[in-house]
């Protein structure tokens, strides 16, 4: 009997335990009088299959965070653990492996074709030889909406939703568990930007990918995630809980409920901001 | 559909208008340039020793379009030789600093003195070491047209756009796959660039390399033809070469546009070509 409570017990602390966990973050650029004060005594959590999204103004340290969860920065102080690793700048290569990143911009290699661009991760790995990972790029493809005739176009062939698909492709093609994206819509007119809201959570749930989310779109915030992570000045400010059901209802974002939540972040970024 | 609107068939006629002068209006100019050439020869009666006119220039081109032609054709091959060289080895050097700062640091100012060394100084000089031959020839076309190369390439395979370089980084990537992967395919324009400035360069080096090498009997390039034609004082024969000089030039820099367009195929390609795949 005790040993099942304690069963469970582990099992709960096991599911619980988050799957991104930065404690402390304290980062600064620059030096001299041109020193800034980038990460503040930052700490999240995430936990795993987890939507969060970091809203917050433009040079709040959003970006920064999520370069510094990714291991591409290394902070003054503080540590990021990624599914119970510490995170570093010098990490090895399997550590690196469980995250991808999205960028603001496609950043998709103009020599390359669609095709070539989704496979660049697996070919650095050295597994796109495979014939589980050309299936699963094939998939991917069809997936985020390309054609089998758009698999050989050039970038410079594609619109800018296209490039994004390709973009989020290529950043799922290793099988992430964690996916970072950096304002990925940002530059997208808002019927693309939700269209592909859809897309990037139907890719998420049908991976069970954990995703930190930058923006600083409320609405964009609110549809795409479970939780809100309010960041202000270097840290986070508040944390809330989105009270929406996931699959996402195609008319949530014209509900008043939406319209009422989105009240309620928008003054928390604004009281966070002041 | 709608017949097209009068205000349409205008605008589609202006467009053809210029076209026309696009393409007439150089020809005018040089129908202009010339006849004042010849109106000032004939008036100021100057012997023709110092300025013959046009159609003496024009007649000694058509007389001597055989010798002329074979000597291009000489100078082309050292011209094209030398470029070839430069964007083979400037490419190297370039790789070479991409992966060193130490080195870059250490042998830039020495790429910059090929840049700023006056060839025509050191041209007697390489005469001696490596001989009257078309190798010399070579030689000075690449000195003199390798600095492009090295700079553009460089700067190409350095300024990686932050977010790829990010993407690689990512993925572990090693230092091999991101030169080989990246920064190589990346500096293609660049190197394009580079050869387009250094294809004049390397006719200009090829040239005055022949000045030097003069006539040794199994090599007569456009140069020597230039060195022979100003020692005999056959004015209008120089004025010839030099124009044979010119349309070499611009038939090299023809050829480097033309291999340029087709390896940036990739990177220009818009949606409305999607048919030539």
């Amino acid at each position: 009997m005790g040993q099942t409570i304690l069963d469970s017990f582990e099992q709960a602390v096991i599911t619980e335990s988050p799957i991104i966990a930065c404690k402390g973050i304290q980062l600064t650029f620059g030096t001299g009088s041109a020193k800034q004060k980038v990460l503040n005594d930052l700490s999240l959590e995430v936990r795993s299959s987890q939507i969060v999204s970091l809203l917050g103004p433009s040079g709040c340290g959003k970006s920064t965070l999520l370069r510094v969860v990714a291991g591409l920065i290394e902070p003054d102080a503080g540590e990021v653990t990624v599914d119970g690793e510490l995170v570093s700048t010098v990490m090895p290569r399997s550590a690196r492996e469980k995250v991808s990143f999205v960028f603001q911009e496609p950043a998709l290699l103009p020599w390359r074709t669609v095709w070539q661009n989704v496979m660049l991760p697996c070919q650095l790995r050295g597994v796109h030889k495979k014939q589980e990972t050309t299936d699963f790029v094939e998939h991917l493809l069809n997936l985020v909406g390309f054609q089998k005739s758009d698999w050989r176009k050039f970038p410079s062939q594609l619109s800018g939703g296209m490039k994004m698909r390709a973009s989020i492709a290529r950043a799922m093609s290793t099988h992430p568990t964690i996916l970072l994206l950096d304002e990925p819509f940002a530059a997208l007119d808002d019927m693309l930007r939700s269209k592909l809201n859809d897309l990037l959570l139907a890719v998420a749930m049908e991976q069970m990918c954990t995703m930190l989310f930058v923006t600083h779109n409320i609405a964009e915030a609110i549809y795409l995630s479970q939780a809100i992570a309010i960041m202000s000045q270097g840290r986070i400010a508040e944390r809330m809980e989105v009270p929406f059901s996931f699959p996402r209802e195609a008319g949530l974002r014209s509900t008043s409920e939406f319209a009422a939540f989105y009240g309620q972040v928008a003054e928390s970024l604004s009281r966070g901001n002041s | 559909m709608n017949a097209p609107s009068n205000k349409s068939i205008k605008k589609s006629t202006n467009k053809s208008i210029n076209k026309w002068i696009t393409y007439l209006a150089p020809v005018l100019v040089f129908a202009v340039v010339a006849t004042v050439w010849h109106v000032v020869v004939v008036w100021l009666k100057i012997p023709s020793i110092i300025l013959p006119s046009p159609i003496a220039v024009m007649k000694a081109l058509w007389l001597e379009r055989l010798v002329l032609l074979k000597a291009s054709w000489v100078t082309l091959q050292a011209a094209a030789m030398g470029l070839l060289c430069s964007a083979v080895l400037g490419s190297l050097i370039a790789i070479v600093f991409s992966q060193s700062s130490l080195l870059r640091v250490a042998l830039y100012p020495y790429v910059i003195f090929l840049q700023t060394v006056p060839i025509v100084a050191i041209a007697p000089l390489l005469i001696i070491w490596s001989g009257n031959n078309f190798r010399t020839i070579v030689l000075v076309a690449t000195i003199i047209s390798i600095f492009p190369v090295i700079a553009n390439v460089t700067s190409g395979l350095l300024s990686i756009n932050e977010n790829l370089r990010e993407l690689f980084r990512m993925q572990s990537a090693t230092r091999w796959q991101m030169l080989t992967k990246l920064r190589i395919p990346a500096a293609v324009p660049q190197l394009v660039l580079g050869l387009r400035i250094s294809s004049g360069l390397s006719v200009i080096g090829a040239i005055v390399a022949e000045f030097f090498v003069g006539n040794s009997g199994e090599y007569d390039g456009l140069g020597t033809i230039m060195t022979a034609r100003q020692a005999n004082l056959k004015t209008a024969e120089l004025i010839a070469a030099l124009m044979a000089c010119t349309c070499l030039g611009i038939l090299l820099f023809a050829c480097v546009n033309l291999l340029g367009a087709t390896l940036l195929r990739r990177w220009t390609r818009t949606s409305g070509f999607e048919s030539d795949k």
